[in-house]
């Protein structure tokens, strides 16, 4: 019996294993030089392509696809070739996935999804010299560390930080004349970091934040009656919620079991409140977010872009998929503004394109106007909605 | 006014640590074994009555009947699987089975349910009551939370002073051996104790839902360990200790948060817990057991 289950157990892992591989192969692509003055780049990229952090990496994954079908079938002289690797959110992973792209011959890079993959990986773009932009990896640790500088590594999103300054300069802007009550978690770095950054900007734009010790953790992430308490006590009339939408949609469910009824105001981990299941929409009805990407908004790029994806994945993309279309529309600019064509001089490529981004702008669906500074980190215009009615609607 | 808030909203908490509590010490008193899946049982019972209501539209108190019908199984199953085979072995085995079954609850339900985090609907009730023109607001649900624990707790003594259940749990906590050779079964009993435990343990999952409207593989953990951390601050194996370890535990929680730092409350709550067994190692009402050699 014993035996017969050993064997049985065999046969299903070389099936797996089988599996698998099918599902790797004939991937390949060759750089065929071709006669009418096209030429193609090879665009790699690695995300989460199974486990938990899926959604993210296929919505990356989907977006970029999208942008290279639109591109390659442009009469664009830059076609894409592009191909991206799972590395299920991990580092280790992500660095094997790294080598399988390098060996493919990549030649740019969307990075990876995650920060935590891309801090694995920075600096070995930087060490081959591949130019590679992030669409969604915000941890500062992808395109500089304290003591040195990623010259060829970009972010299309925010980083954590800028998230905090970017919210107190909306506030100060729009909102100067609220009382202010922060409740963040303090053993999440990303919640943690725009935290700190907001109260630094927030004392530097003189805005009157009343309560900032509203502070909770994994373990305490249920019960917030009591900073609820303290922020009413202290009179504020706006919360910030630097968090995640799963506890902010508790925090407005025990604000209004007290009667309490300040603004909201959060930041992209905010983004998916609405698409909560079971929850009641109404309770964020006038909560303002900060994201680079509504999909509601009207201008005509985000209306293509949204239609299109719609249209190919049956989906309303998200800021992960908004964030990717950008990244290959950017680098395609890029591209074109440097002229790049056949028996380009492939090892300046990468110092090519970083002079490239750190002198264009560039329009795209996330922001109008988008620089990048020295150090890879983005400049652009965060879009402040405002929930209304159950949908996003730009708050200016 | 503030103050009172943060009273009430703590003495609300802490009943439902209470009723939880429960389940804890009247398993310790009788069955002398700590019951770790306790708070996985919570768990099971808050899923069951989220399905029942937004899958199949049943109304709240069928759910929660549902729910506590459920839990109740539950309990008397994992009892006569789990522990019950290990009566005669050393107390360390029971204890790693207790944790192992927690684990197994936790991980079924992360296979069955997924491991997001659901939006317990409002099944009981919503809105709140103002008082003093609108200075005090106590919800609905902070008001059904504490006139339910009340009721738990007279109803239970009542049960375990009058009727004959009740003192067959009591002769068996007493002293298991003389129990038997009186004529009480003591399988029997002990389950009933785990059907007693697990149906409270349904109720404070549909509280504690409802307070905080989430719902996660992991949820009865952390309360699990507080409303423990309670039965022992009370006295384990105490009823009435139970009460009042799990309503001091909830306040002291709360006023910690408003009043300290809302980071260390936790820190500070098993500090408070750390000096009262130092003080009195039994519990503030539990027994001195005299074992005699």
């Amino acid at each position: 019996m014993k035996k017969l289950l050993v064997v049985l157990l065999a046969m299903l892992c070389v099936l797996t294993l089988a599996g698998c591989s099918n599902g790797g192969s004939g991937n390949g692509g060759n750089n065929e030089p071709a006669g009418d003055g096209t030429v193609t780049v090879k665009l790699g990229g690695s995300g989460p392509l199974s486990g938990d952090a899926k959604v993210y990496g296929e919505a990356v994954r989907n977006a970029a696809q999208l942008a290279v079908d639109e591109i390659n079938a442009s009469d664009s002289k830059i076609k894409f070739d592009f191909k991206m690797e799972d590395d299920e959110a991990d580092g280790e992973k992500a660095v094997s996935a790294y080598s399988t792209l390098f060996d493919w011959g990549m030649q740019v890079s969307l990075f990876t999804v995650t920060s935590g993959s891309g801090a694995a990986v920075a600096a070995s773009y930087d060490e081959d010299g591949i130019f590679a932009i992030t669409p969604s990896g915000s941890s500062t640790a992808l395109v500089y560390t304290d003591s040195k500088n990623y010259p060829g590594n970009f972010q299309m999103c925010f980083t954590d930080p800028n998230q905090g300054v970017a919210s107190a300069d909306y506030m100060a802007a729009n909102l100067a004349d609220k009382k202010i009550a922060i409740i963040y978690k303090s053993d999440d770095v990303y919640s943690a970091g725009v935290y700190e950054k907001f109260v630094a900007e927030a004392a530097a734009k003189n805005l009157n934040v009343v309560y900032k010790d509203g502070a909770f953790t994994d373990d305490s992430s249920t019960d917030f009656s009591t900073q609820l308490t303290a922020a009413k006590d202290a009179g504020a009339d706006l919360v910030f919620l630097p968090i995640y939408y799963q506890p902010a949609s508790l925090i407005l469910k025990q604000a209004k079991d007290m009667d309490y009824a300040p603004v909201f105001f959060g930041v992209d981990g905010m983004d998916g409140i609405l698409t909560l299941e079971g929850f009641d929409t109404s309770l964020a009805e006038g909560l303002y977010l900060l994201t680079p990407f509504a999909a509601d908004a009207s201008d005509e790029a985000t209306v293509h872009f949204v239609k299109a994806f719609q249209e190919k994945y049956g989906e309303v993309p998200n800021q992960f998929a908004a964030d990717a279309y950008d990244c290959v529309y950017a680098i395609k600019q890029a591209l074109e503004n440097i002229d790049y064509k056949e028996g380009y001089a492939t090892n300046g490529l990468c110092e090519d394109l970083a002079a490239q981004f750190t002198s264009m702008t560039f329009n795209g669906v996330t922001g109008e106007n988008m620089t990048w500074a020295e150090n890879g980190e983005v400049s652009k215009a965060p879009k402040a909605v405002v929930i209304t009615n159950g949908v996003y609607v730009s708050a200016d | 006014m503030t103050f009172l808030t943060y009273l009430i909203s703590g003495l609300a908490l802490g009943s439902v640590y209470a009723i939880i509590a429960l389940g804890y010490t009247m398993v310790y008193g009788i069955a002398k074994m700590l019951n770790f899946a306790h708070g996985d049982i919570i768990m099971a019972g808050g899923y069951v009555a989220f399905y029942a209501f937004s899958k199949f539209g049943l109304p709240g108190y069928l759910c929660i009947i549902l729910s506590i019908i459920f839990s109740t199984i539950l309990g008397v199953i994992i009892e006569r699987l789990a522990y019950k085979p290990l009566r005669a072995a050393s107390s360390l085995s029971v204890l790693i089975t207790a944790i192992g079954v927690s684990y197994f609850l936790q991980n079924a339900a992360q296979l069955m349910f997924g491991s997001d985090t659901k939006i317990f609907p409002a099944m009981l009730t919503d809105g709140s009551l103002k008082l003093f023109n609108g200075q005090l607001t106590i919800s609905y649900l902070t008001i059904i939370t504490i006139v339910t624990c009340i009721i738990i707790m007279v109803g239970l003594t009542t049960f375990i002073n009058k009727t004959k259940i009740g003192k067959a749990m009591r002769a068996c906590a007493e002293d298991k051996g003389a129990a038997q050779l009186m004529g009480i079964n003591l399988n029997t009993t002990i389950s009933i104790t785990f059907a007693i435990g697990s149906g409270l343990a349904a109720i404070a999952a549909v509280l504690l839902c409802s307070t905080y409207p989430s719902l996660s593989p992991t949820l009865g953990s952390m309360p699990g360990i507080k409303a423990f951390t309670a039965a022992v601050f009370g006295g384990i194996g105490s009823i009435p200790g139970a009460l009042l370890g799990g309503i001091l535990l909830g306040i002291i929680e709360n006023l910690t948060k408003a009043y300290i730092s809302t980071q260390l409350s936790d820190a500070i709550v098993f500090t408070v817990l750390i000096v009262v067994l130092l003080i009195k190692p039994t519990g503030l009402l539990g027994k001195k057991e005299n074992v005699k050699v």
